[in-house]
């Protein structure tokens, strides 16, 4: 079957029967726009040259995959940290769980409110950086989000903001099959911290799009939950203005299927952007897919890319990374690293990183590892009377570190490592 | 104490044999030195013995205070109350000096019965530890071994096994590429470890070790096999005059 067939195939199946959320006001027109990129895009299949190695039918089906729930004793993450805690479950906001919403320096409100406004900052934002994000690669799964989002937050940031939201996604139907979308803008000079926690339905498709204007700053930390069968497709759109700072951190432990797309555009001059993940796949159907677009339009920008991948019993992981440098975009420092430790012969890492480079004053720099667990320390470490597990653990810890390393705020990093290391040592 | 018996080992991958038949009883709370030249098999020993990869026991037996010590994981040799202080420490970037002695001590602890060693014992202990041999805060945090001096190294070494309070302590040229003050430091380590409950087995290409730690019994190594056996006069004579004469000798 042709490729162009199988996607509009694909397509129809999907949006059959289907009809976009009836908000109010602006949002109408921002989801019809959607609506129409995705028809005239199409939806992936495995043939798109840019879902070679993950295979997107899960996502696209029309009858959307189910998961089982997964119970344990852990607590929250973050508990002990001072946050407005925003909780969906399945994908709709439960107010009852969550904080109030108003916080010091922040504008917080529903999606659904928000869209219902005749006039809201939120309008230039929604759907826009996700369209400016189609291009030079299509999205076409982030056009449908805007086009289906039924809830979400907007979050405008005024003042330097110390205490993180939180947005929480519980998980509690094997059935749910949930598309939300957040924005936020972080005005100029302003400052906050946005939390992701939790693995909110058996099939989620969130966006997340942030402004960033001049001299702002934001930073995210987001820890996506261990519900074994579900599966995720995310994106975050940002567009990051001069003498800013953009920094997210993903961390990933189960789901079968999760492709966390980051699409960064660096629009104003000597801003900062980095993006980390550090994840850890069990098991032959844990997929895994990492895909980063960084795109300098502007002088003297800085733009790092982090990304560790622990891979056993047969899971699949998989990063395609590229920094573009457009004609003008002097002085940029580029950096691009994906590694990967194969704890089995199993278990396989695929790798594309890319440069493209159109000015001539600029360092870039990737790179990409696949390596096993180094036998001599782990012989170093039995022999000094360390279980074979409790070793591979401390060295499969050691190899996340480099990815910790990139959350700047120290209490959020100990307790994502405080939860890996009981994740690991309760997984042996 | 040790005990082993007409030990031979050649290489899993290679069929190259490398220890061909040794014999060796260390009494408890003695000192014996392994001298020879180089690629004897001195290291093949010391690894086979704490349970390497990569070696194959053809023949023999190796024991701890009777329980065989061939059957066992690294750990477990490492929870009886085994310890080798390597000729080429490992470096493990990412895993923090003081977690890992932490967790070696607490490993062992919980394998042997014992209860977990509190938090703020730990930190007394390894604090008293460190400073005796010269160790200093810096490089109990840094990762494990990275970026340290080769005499940094071996010092750390000795560090490790001070907190872990072995049975039998093998000693894998701990004096090499160190300076004399560093080498005196190893040494008193060392003496200061010394009880009547505890051997060591120290393998060195030189007699100069052996003046700060003084060994009970001398052997020389050659060709996978222990030729000769005698008192301390024996590193003397090596010191002297080579492995020449006494290869010549017994050949
Ligand atoms: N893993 C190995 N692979 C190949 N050769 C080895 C290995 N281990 C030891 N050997 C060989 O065995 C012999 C003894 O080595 P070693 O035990 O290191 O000697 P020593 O410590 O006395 O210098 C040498 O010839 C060495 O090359
Ligand atoms: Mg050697």
């Amino acid at each position: 079957m042709a490729l162009a067939k199988l996607k509009a195939d694909t397509t129809a199946a999907r949006l059959s029967g289907v009809s976009l959320p009836d908000g109010a006001g602006w949002a109408n027109a921002a989801r019809a726009d959607a609506l129409a990129r995705v028809q005239q895009m199409g939806l992936p299949t495995k043939r798109d040259e840019y879902w070679k190695y993950t295979d997107p039918a899960s996502l696209t089906a029309a009858d959307p995959p189910t998961a089982a729930l997964f119970h344990n004793d852990e607590g929250p993450l973050f508990d002990a940290v001072d946050r407005v805690r925003i909780v969906f479950v399945d994908g709709v906001f439960d107010a009852a769980a969550s904080d109030d919403l108003s916080a010091e320096g922040l504008e917080i409100e529903r999606l659904v409110d928000a869209t219902a406004r005749d006039i809201h900052w939120a309008k230039d934002v929604y759907g826009v950086l996700e369209a400016r994000g189609q291009v030079p690669v299509e999205r076409p799964l982030a056009a449908l989000n805007t086009a289906m989002a039924t809830d979400g937050v907007v979050i405008r940031a005024t003042g330097k903001v110390t205490k993180p939201v939180n947005l929480i996604y519980l998980h509690k139907d094997v059935a749910s099959d949930v598309t939300l979308h957040n924005v936020v803008k972080v005005e100029a000079g302003a400052d906050m911290t946005l939390l992701e926690t939790g693995p909110a339905a058996a099939r989620f498709s969130k966006s997340l799009e942030v402004e960033v204007a001049d001299g702002g700053a934001f930073h995210h930390v987001r820890a996506q939950g261990r519900d074994h069968e579900r599966r995720a497709v995310t994106h975050c759109f940002a567009k990051i203005g001069a003498e800013s700072t953009f920094k997210s951190f993903t961390l990933t432990f189960n789901g079968v299927l999760t492709r966390n797309e980051c699409v960064l555009e660096i629009v104003g001059d000597d801003a900062v952007a980095h993006v980390a993940g550090a994840c850890v796949g069990d098991g032959r159907d844990f997929h895994h897919d990492d895909t980063v677009f960084v795109t300098h339009d502007a002088v003297n920008c800085e733009s790092r890319q982090v990304f560790k991948k622990v891979l056993r019993n047969g899971a699949t992981g998989v990063f395609q990374g590229k920094i573009l440098v457009k004609a003008g975009a002097q002085k940029t420092d580029g950096y691009q690293i994906s590694q990967s430790l194969l704890l089995d012969e199993d278990s396989q890492f695929l790798a594309k990183p890319e440069l493209e480079i159109y000015a001539d004053d600029v360092a870039c720099s990737h790179g990409s590892t696949s390596g096993a667990i180094d036998e001599d320390a782990l012989f170093y470490l039995r022999s000094r009377g360390v279980p074979e597990q409790e070793a591979q653990n401390l060295l499969t810890l050691a190899f996340l570190a480099e990815a910790l390393e990139e959350i700047e705020n120290d209490a959020l990093a100990d307790d994502l490592r405080d939860r890996l290391e009981g994740w690991l040592s309760r997984h042996s | 104490m040790l005990e082993i018996k007409d030990l031979h080992v050649k290489l899993e991958e290679e069929d190259k044999q490398i220890l061909k038949g040794v014999d060796l009883t260390i009494e408890p709370g003695s000192v014996h030195a392994i001298m020879g030249p180089n690629g004897s098999g001195k290291s093949t020993l010391s690894y086979v013995l704490s349970g390497k990869d990569g070696y194959e026991v053809t023949n023999g037996e190796a024991s701890l205070e009777g329980a065989d010590l061939l059957d066992m994981d690294p750990e477990e040799r490492a929870a009886v109350g085994l310890f080798l202080a390597f000729q080429y420490p490992v470096e493990i970037p990412g895993v923090g000096n003081m977690t890992f002695l932490r967790t070696a001590v607490n490993a062992q602890r919980k394998a042997r019965g014992e209860e977990e060693l509190s938090a703020a014992d730990f930190l007394k202990e390894v604090r008293a530890k460190a400073k005796s041999l010269k160790i200093d805060a810096d490089m109990l945090k840094r990762p494990v071994n990275v970026g340290f001096s080769g005499g940094e190294k071996k010092r750390n070494e000795i560090l490790q096994m001070a907190m872990l309070e072995p049975k039998m302590c093998i000693l894998d040229e701990t004096d090499s590429g160190l300076d004399v003050d560093a080498m005196k430091l190893v040494a008193e380590g060392v003496n200061a470890l010394r009880s009547t409950g505890r051997s060591f087995l120290v393998i060195t290409h030189y007699q100069r070790l052996l003046d700060h730690i003084k060994p009970d019994v001398v052997h020389i190594m050659a060709d996978g096999k222990i030729v000769k056996s005698g008192g301390p006069e024996l590193a003397l004579e090596v010191e002297n005059n080579g492995y020449a004469d006494i290869l010549a000798e017994v050949a």
